[in-house]
């Protein structure tokens, strides 16, 4: 038998600091609360310390982190709440609960603070396609995110899923949540006013996902994930849209001073947080849980994590008013304790005491790690590429059509379909486009966002491959017209307890803070995924960024397809000689080395906001951000979304480089518009003034690709051949 | 006229009815909670589109036990307007109000997108504004909307003109492609006999607004309007 700490995840000094801090032993309930709340999960004990470099101020920034979920001002009184999270373990178990349940948590950290949950996304990793099992868990993490945001009535508008064998035994189930909130509305998850009452509301808790923080989400996995399968818990959309509807018509009565979700390490968590965050204490009686299975002990009522419950702190006397509410929605509401002046946690079974901890040792006292960073061997290795060891291809069009077959690159449409992306009548752009596009009922506004990662890069060099994903999430809002704001991300790594995660997980903060401070867009929150590794194989380090951006006029939104035959096509930014980390030369050449793309961040932010200023003007028909595949994929996907007649293009390259690094290489700060003919000279006039390179580089056509690059033709393809390779890729590989 | 989009716990598309009726057609609109026992003094009622008490037995089973259904079916056997969208068709169909079922669609998946129905019939309270024939570009988004009747049914509903919809093609043909979920005969619309009650799978109010990319569904409420004789505002 081990050791009683080893039993709840904590190690041998870890429990010697809980002694101390308690002046004794705790007893076994206890030592759960601490093995709970001190996970990594929940503590963020290895991760901490480095998250305090983000910068995370600014003058929209209405809530930074250290709530459910951080608020920005969008201006006239409108708040945008929005924040990621990792499912990734309970997804690997068990993808169409884990799924289901990671969109559900999400959802509730949103309402918490007060808003109405607008659209989901979700950004996904799975292992390559020709291996059966990562069908398996892409089918069911689809069907359960399906299952979910259909049945709650919140859109699921937007993400993206590439496939890697590193990611086969540990896919990546990250969602993302936004909401709107009336700015003075914003609520806060704080037990407030001593003597105010503590309800418990929504579904029964019952023996799911005790132990989902400490021993599923904190530990990497060994050879049989599916015997973790006690530790997932089941979700219920249709509950969950109850208790949305509720939460929200209570918050409006003024009888609620605080909200909290139960999420992981349930009861313990949400208690031991409303409780530190306003200097309190709480009391609460396990016996007056309501339960959905008999004799359940508290330690069992403690940790259950048991989906869409809510903890309620209402004003005393009010109780009885709020609890109408709920039971108009058909909901359970149990008054389960009160809040206290002491700061402790007291935890009684039948009026009987059986546990009581300072609320602050729990919550804010875990101990914050500054564990060892080393640079990992492999990527002195990984980093070399002679570009001549790579073999020009013979044909360019096949490789196109190659590209454009990668499932990573193919269409998506097979999966987006099986969301309702359209519910809530504000999808102004939808799925498929740079970010999805949201308008604000009511006025001229709107919003854009959009998940992103490489973990190529992040793998080939983390600190430009954090730099990259802010950057490019970006580019993606801006290609839409939306000024960037404010980030939230999910940071998914291997085992915290290697240095050489650790140096990557340190690199990649540097990397994405520059980026942040460069383009102005603070990080108003994020999650932390560490342990994503299977028998000692890490996952490439994937940091996702989830990027808010402001549209001040809804009819200045841009489109990634060209809008009529003859308009100049225009490259904004510039092509360098580089193939590192690029989809090509693993598709192509089963390659995945070098360098990423350089990174220049000062660059970046002219070449977003030249095509924010001739977006402003109005010269633009559309706008593409050019990322995986490089400028031929970017123009292939503004042909396979342009309007009727104008699904082509006519190239004409003259930059001398290697052709392959042209057509195929990842450049970053690139972004292709088109506009009329006669606008052409402006739009070019415009970047130049931010000292962005720009020129045109052909005209939209239709039916055809053609490129010539210094007097010889490259590539010349059918359209409609070439879309239908791109829109049958991944439906084919299923079937 | 008077307008009463009931909310059954789990409906979804509520809000985006009202939204339509109340912002988009500045009409007298309001909520009817599931739990009201009397309809009376709305002109039409709409049963929205969602997932009403989670449809976990089956799609619009338990909505029709509900309390406001009662009145909901006098309200239609008095010559009410009743239209039903997506679960609200689910529901009507439970509730025998219109005849048929639906069946899970044949890709075993949720589908939503943008798809081409025909305007079969043009002279409902709910279409007349259309012309016959007429293909709209309407938004589908449901995991069950295989219509499926008995022969006799089936030959009944064709021989009194009760397919008001059918998924097509752009050009209007048809086609096995163009159907999106397996129903039968490409059925997207009934109406009942008496031709007060309309079930529909696609959602006319998520192409009623032109940032929407489509104002096709649009004149399913403006037929109601039209056919009630009440002005509205553009």
């Amino acid at each position: 038998m081990s050791e009683r700490f080893a039993q709840v995840g904590l190690s041998h000094e870890e429990y010697l600091r809980i002694i101390d801090l308690l002046g004794r032993e705790p007893n076994d309930l206890e030592l759960g609360l601490f093995g709970g709340m001190w996970s990594e999960h929940c503590s963020y004990k290895s991760s901490r310390l480095l998250l305090g470099r983000f910068p995370t101020t600014g003058s929209r920034i209405a809530q930074g982190p250290g709530e459910n979920a951080g608020v920005v001002d969008i201006g006239d009184g409108l708040g945008v709440v929005f924040k990621a999270e990792s499912h990734n373990h309970p997804s690997a178990v068990e993808p169409f609960q884990g799924a289901a349940t990671g969109v559900g948590g999400i959802i509730r950290d949103i309402f918490t603070m007060g808003a109405r949950p607008i659209a989901l996304f979700d950004s996904l990793r799975f292992g390559e396609l020709s291996d059966a099992r990562s069908r398996y868990l892409l089918g069911g993490v689809i069907a359960g995110i399906s299952f979910y945001g259909n049945c709650i009535g919140i859109p699921t508008v937007g993400g993206e899923i590439y496939f890697d064998e590193c990611y086969a035994h540990n896919p990546l189930v990250n969602v993302m949540c936004v909401g709107t909130v009336d700015t003075h509305k914003i609520v806060r998850a704080r037990a407030e006013g001593v003597g105010n009452s503590v309800l418990l509301v929504g579904a029964k808790t019952g023996r799911d996902g005790i132990h989902g923080a400490s021993l599923l989400a904190s530990q990497a996995f060994s050879e049989k994930p599916e015997q973790k399968r006690p530790a997932v818990q089941v979700g219920d959309p249709f509950m969950e849209k109850l208790l949305v509807e509720a939460c929200l018509e209570v918050l409006e009565t003024g009888h609620v001073v605080g909200l909290q979700d139960l999420g992981a390490s349930g009861l313990t968590s949400a208690c031991s947080e409303v409780a530190a965050r306003a200097g309190t204490g709480l009391e609460i009686d396990v016996a007056a849980v309501p339960r959905r299975e008999s004799d359940m002990s508290a330690y069992e009522v403690m940790l259950s994590e048991s989906q869409e419950r809510m903890l309620v702190i209402v004003r005393r006397g009010l109780e009885r008013e709020v609890s109408k509410v709920f039971s108009k929605w058909g909901l359970d509401s149990a008054h389960i304790g009160r809040v206290t002046d002491d700061g402790m946690l007291r935890i009684l079974d039948n009026s009987q005491v059986v546990a009581e901890v300072r609320a602050k040792h729990l919550a804010d006292e875990a101990p914050a790690y500054s564990r060892d960073a080393v640079k990992p061997a492999y990527l002195d290795e990984v980093n070399e590429l002679d570009l001549d060891s790579v073999p020009l291809p013979e044909d360019y069009g096949v490789v196109l059509q190659q590209l454009v077959r990668s499932p990573n690159i193919a269409s998506k449409e097979w999966v987006y379909r099986q969301y309702d992306h359209m519910v809530q009548l504000n999808s102004v752009v939808l799925p498929g486009a740079d970010a999805a596009v949201l308008r604000i009922k009511g006025g001229t506004k709107a919003i854009a966002l959009c998940t992103d990662a490489n973990g190529r890069y992040a793998y080939l060099d983390p600190y430009s491959g954090g730099a990259i994903a802010v950057a490019e999430a970006a580019r993606n809002v801006a290609a839409c017209g939306a000024q960037p704001v404010a980030i939230t991300n999910c940071l998914n790594f291997g085992n915290p307890e290697r240095p050489e995660t650790m140096w990557q997980f340190a690199q990649c903060i540097d990397g994405m803070s520059d980026a942040c401070r460069m383009l102005d867009t603070p990080v108003t929150g994020g999650n932390v995924s560490f342990y994503n590794e299977t028998l000692g194989s890490p996952i490439y380090p994937t940091p996702v960024v989830g990027m808010l951006g402001v549209i001040d006029d809804v009819s200045c939104v841009l489109t990634p397809g060209f809008k009529s035959k003859g308009d100049s096509i225009i490259l904004l930014g510039r092509t360098l000689e580089e193939l590192g980390g690029s989809e090509y030369l693993k598709s192509v050449h089963a390659r995945v080395c070098g360098k990423p793309p350089v990174i220049e961040l000062e660059l970046e932010k002219a070449c977003q906001q030249a095509c924010l200023d001739a977006s402003r003007e109005r010269l633009l028909h559309s706008a593409h951000d050019c990322s995986d595949g490089g400028l031929m994929v970017c123009i292939a996907e503004c042909c396979f979304g342009a309007r009727a007649g104008a699904q082509g293009a006519d190239l004409v390259l003259s930059d001398k480089i290697r052709p392959d690094a042209l057509l195929f290489g990842e450049s970053q700060s690139r972004i292709v518009v088109s506009c009329g003919t006669e606008d052409a000279h402006r739009v070019i006039e415009i970047a130049e003034s931010r000292g962005v390179p720009a020129c045109v580089i052909g005209r939209v056509d239709d039916g055809t690709i053609c490129v010539s690059h210094l007097g010889s033709r490259l590539v010349d393809v059918s359209v409609p051949e070439l879309r239908q390779m791109w829109k049958e890729a991944i439906p084919c590989t299923l079937k | 006229m008077k307008w009463g989009v009931v909310v059954f716990p789990g409906s979804n598309c509520d809000r985006d009815v009202l939204h339509v009726l109340r912002d988009v057609l500045k009409q007298d609109a309001e909520f009817i909670w599931h739990e009201q026992r009397s309809v009376s003094g709305y002109d039409c009622i709409v049963l929205p589109g969602g997932f009403s008490y989670g449809d976990y037995l089956r799609t619009g089973a338990i909505a029709r036990f509900s309390p406001v259904m009662q009145s909901v079916e006098r309200f239609a056997d008095r010559g009410g307007l009743v239209l039903g969208i997506c679960n609200g068709f689910q529901i009507l169909l439970e509730a025998g109000l219109l005849p048929g079922a639906m069946l899970r669609n044949d890709s075993l998946e949720f589908r939503c997108q943008h798809v081409f129905v025909r305007v079969e019939n043009a002279d409902t309270p709910f279409t007349h504004a259309y012309q016959k024939s007429q293909v709209l570009n309407i938004p589908i988004a449901h995991n069950e909307g295989n219509f499926y009747a008995d022969p006799e049914t089936i030959r009944l509903l064709e021989a009194d003109k009760r397919v008001v919809f059918r998924y097509c093609d752009e050009s209007g043909e048809v086609t096995p492609e163009s159907n999106p979920n397996g129903s039968l005969r490409n059925i997207a619309g009934i109406r009942n006999e008496q031709g007060n009650v309309l079930g529909m799978m696609p959602h006319p109010e998520r192409c009623s607004e032109k940032i929407l990319g489509s104002e096709d569904g649009l004149h399913v409420f403006r037929s109601v309007l039209e056919f009630w004789g009440g002005g509205y505002c553009e």
